[in-house]
């Protein structure tokens, strides 16, 4: 089972391909989840406490925003244990503040810099662009259980 | 501050999505509560949400996806069903994460066709998407709306 990050972190269709072909999807979910389990002081909505834009240093640099190091904190220790990654270039649904907007681009940066098999796709847009995408993921997922 | 105690420590919380013809939400509900052992399921509009120890969700989530393999999707969720910071019974509106996951919706009965379609084709034979880092050419339709924004 290789652990393979997504992008958009949120995404249910990636999510599921990656989990229906026997791998293991890092999403936000997984993240959130952790801190929303761990007792500590209340932080409303997230559980994000004023700790995590400091954890966030690891990844951004401290003259960058505390939302994008906030976020990082969540994103930054995912990034690092991947295997793999597949990225949705056109996914306009992860659109969002700036903090949100340049957490993706960071994403996406840290993604590309880091040497691991990566899958770079667009939504599909017709029924035979998602026979291409759901062969794409499944090739590519098949390569890594093949490597691993 | 106050301090923070969590509950459901311990758990894991999915989303079930259906996009079929065949099969609603209420068919997978009656489906998951025949098979399950006190795990926590709620109905939604598109799907159920699964609240339980992490190999009991396991266990429902995969017969649950034997149903309509092709049309079931399922992805993790952070927040267990109901709770205050996120449920829209509290904040009114659309429940946030909610969007991203409509817009998937739109695109989810291509990712369907396709799960079925590669049943029956071989996989090799399909070729690969467009590569979305390569330059692409200014579509022809993109330029007449531009232009013909900018003339009137």
């Amino acid at each position: 089972m290789t652990k393979v990050f997504i992008y958009p972190a949120t995404s249910l269709i990636l999510s599921d391909m990656v989990a229906r072909f026997g791998h293991t999807p890092l999403s936000s979910a997984v993240a959130i989840r952790e801190r929303v389990q761990t007792a500590g002081l209340e932080s409303a909505p997230l559980q994000i406490t004023p700790e995590e834009p400091k954890k966030g240093l690891k990844w951004a640099a401290v003259e960058v925003p505390s939302g994008v190091r906030g976020r990082m904190s969540l994103y930054g220790p995912m990034i690092e244990e991947a295997e793999a990654a597949i990225i949705i270039n056109d996914a306009d649904l992860a659109f969002g503040c700036m903090g949100c907007a340049r957490t993706n681009e960071l994403i996406k940066f840290l993604l590309r810099q880091k040497d691991i098999p990566k899958l770079d796709l667009d939504y599909p847009k017709s029924e035979e662009e998602g026979v291409k995408f759901v062969a794409a993921i499944k090739r590519f997922l098949g390569e890594l259980g093949a490597r691993s | 501050m106050t301090d923070y105690v969590p509950t459901h420590v311990g758990t894991v919380t999915k989303y079930v999505v259906v996009e079929s013809f065949d099969i609603t939400p209420a068919d997978l509900a009656i489906r998951g509560y025949e098979i399950s052992k006190g795990v926590m399921m709620k109905e939604t509009c598109f799907g159920l949400v699964i609240t339980g120890k992490p190999d009991e969700v396991d266990l429902i989530t995969t017969e649950l996806r034997k149903v309509d393999p092709d049309h079931i999707f399922i992805k993790d969720r952070g927040f267990p069903p109901g709770d205050p910071r996120r449920c829209r019974a509290n904040l009114g509106g659309a429940r946030p994460g909610y969007h991203g996951m409509e817009y998937e919706m739109t695109i989810i009965p291509y990712v369907s066709h396709g799960l079925e379609e590669i049943k029956k084709r071989d996989i090799a034979t399909i070729p690969p998407p467009a590569n979305p880092l390569d330059a692409k050419p200014l579509d022809i339709d993109k330029l007449k709306k531009l232009l013909e924004s900018q003339e009137s």
